[in-house]
């Protein structure tokens, strides 16, 4: 009963901090922290609050959710007789525990499809340029710089992007891209559009996603200006805003403009580092949060 | 000899190029590398009919090959991912910065001033 519990409360609490973390302000001082806390907090939600109604499940064996599951799964009986409160919880959780698994693989195959159909159109259709060595070039006139990631990334830019940037805001733009593809960032934002697509109203998921796709352009950001200069980098980032012929067609304006000038202003005027103690603090809360949840799945309170 | 992925661009290009469907000898004939052997032209054909970037049509003993859309679509497919705009956001790829229209703009054209400027 006790690990059922404190399952529960550590899923409610990461629901909690999850829905304070959406608004708090010093993530963009610190991303990288910021990220990470995230997916502590997304990692540890999915197992508190599947775990939860799993070890009131197995409560009958007395022995803990993963050795519970495996005696259910090899049909042993339990030590006390089920009741329907424990079947339901069964019931409740293993699907939202299949429900999670699944959205999260066909998320995962799915982003695979789409990037070898991306892979596979470039190299028939993009070409070299002789002034960026190893940059793929699309012919179009509007202005975009992307990578697609996986194991040999790849940095496309389009033609309008080249003709909109000097040279200097190129090289920022490629400093920026080759930070995604150095730290994997594509993986950063996996789950959490995987989460979204499976909890599509709710808000505290939206917002997450929207935060961490922020925060992984400022960590981004960040890397790119340690090789050019961030004065490039943000005017790079004012043409590509002002760039925008194409109407947005999911009625997201105003936030576009708001992270875009939030970016710049990082750039221009960075704000004092954050505290080493605050900083640890977040390591060691994110630390925590991924070991405790794994620690109650396996021993019994 | 180029690699495949050269030889499927170059194919692709030439039929691009055409305004008809050409068979393979006709497409063998008006590549660059004239050491070409037929059946690799016939192969790499096969391969982008398989993988759905020809159609071929039956003319008497022979297949007539032309691209299922054209180079242009192609691109805005890209680029239409490229700039986020088929509405489900997913994860495929890791973009630069996205661009605002209307009154929005004004506001980032004027910080771009004022950068330009100082």
């Amino acid at each position: 009963m006790t690990t059922a519990a404190v399952l529960a409360a550590l899923a409610t609490a990461c629901g909690l901090g999850s829905w304070c973390f959406t608004t708090a302000r010093w993530t963009s001082r610190a991303p990288k922290t910021a990220i990470l806390l995230w997916q502590a907090l997304g990692v540890s939600w999915g197992l508190a609050s599947t775990g939860a109604m799993l070890a009131f499940a197995v409560q009958p064996y007395g022995e803990g959710v993963l050795h519970g599951l495996v005696s259910f799964a090899t049909g042993r009986s339990p030590r006390e007789p089920w009741d329907a409160l424990h079947v339901v919880a069964m019931v409740a959780g293993l699907t939202a525990l299949a429900v999670l698994v699944a959205v999260l693989l066909t998320a995962g195959v799915q982003t695979l499809r789409a990037r070898h159909r991306h892979r596979t159109l470039l190299a028939l259709i993009s070409h070299d340029d002789p002034v960026l060595p190893g940059v793929r070039v699309l012919d179009h006139p509007s202005a975009a710089a992307y990578c697609v990631p996986g194991l040999r990334s790849q940095v496309v830019v389009s033609q309008g992007a080249l003709s909109l940037l000097s040279k200097d805001e190129m090289a920022a733009v490629l400093a920026h891209e080759a930070a995604h593809v150095r730290e994997r960032h594509d993986l950063v934002l996996l789950p959490f559009a995987a989460l979204r697509r499976a909890l599509p109203w709710s808000k505290v998921v939206r917002d997450a996603q929207a935060q961490v796709e922020l925060l992984i352009e400022m960590a981004a950001d960040d890397r790119a200006r340690r090789y050019c200069s961030p004065r490039r980098l943000a005017t790079a980032l004012l043409r590509f805003g002002t760039a925008g012929a194409m109407p947005t067609p999911h009625g997201m304006l105003g936030v576009g403009t708001h992270n875009l000038m939030a970016r710049v202003d990082r750039l221009l005027k960075p704000a004092p580092e954050l505290p080493v103690s605050l900083r640890y603090g977040a390591v060691a809360l994110s630390v925590t949060l991924v070991t405790s949840t794994p620690f109650l799945w396996i021993y019994q309170l | 000899m180029k690699g495949l992925g050269e030889l499927e661009r170059s194919i692709m290009d030439i039929l691009w190029a055409q305004s008809a469907a050409l068979t393979a000898r006709e497409v063998g004939r008006l590549i660059a590398d004239r050491d070409l052997a037929p059946t690799t032209v016939m192969t790499v054909l096969d391969r982008l009919t398989r993988k759905g970037f020809l159609h071929r049509t039956r003319d008497g003993r022979a297949w007539r090959y032309a691209p299922a859309a054209s180079r242009d679509a192609y691109v805005a497919e890209l680029m239409l991912e490229a700039l986020d705009m088929t509405g489900d956001r997913s994860a495929a790829l890791t973009r630069f910065a996205q661009g605002v229209s209307g009154p929005e703009a004004e506001i980032l054209r004027r910080a771009l001033t004022e950068l330009e400027d100082e």
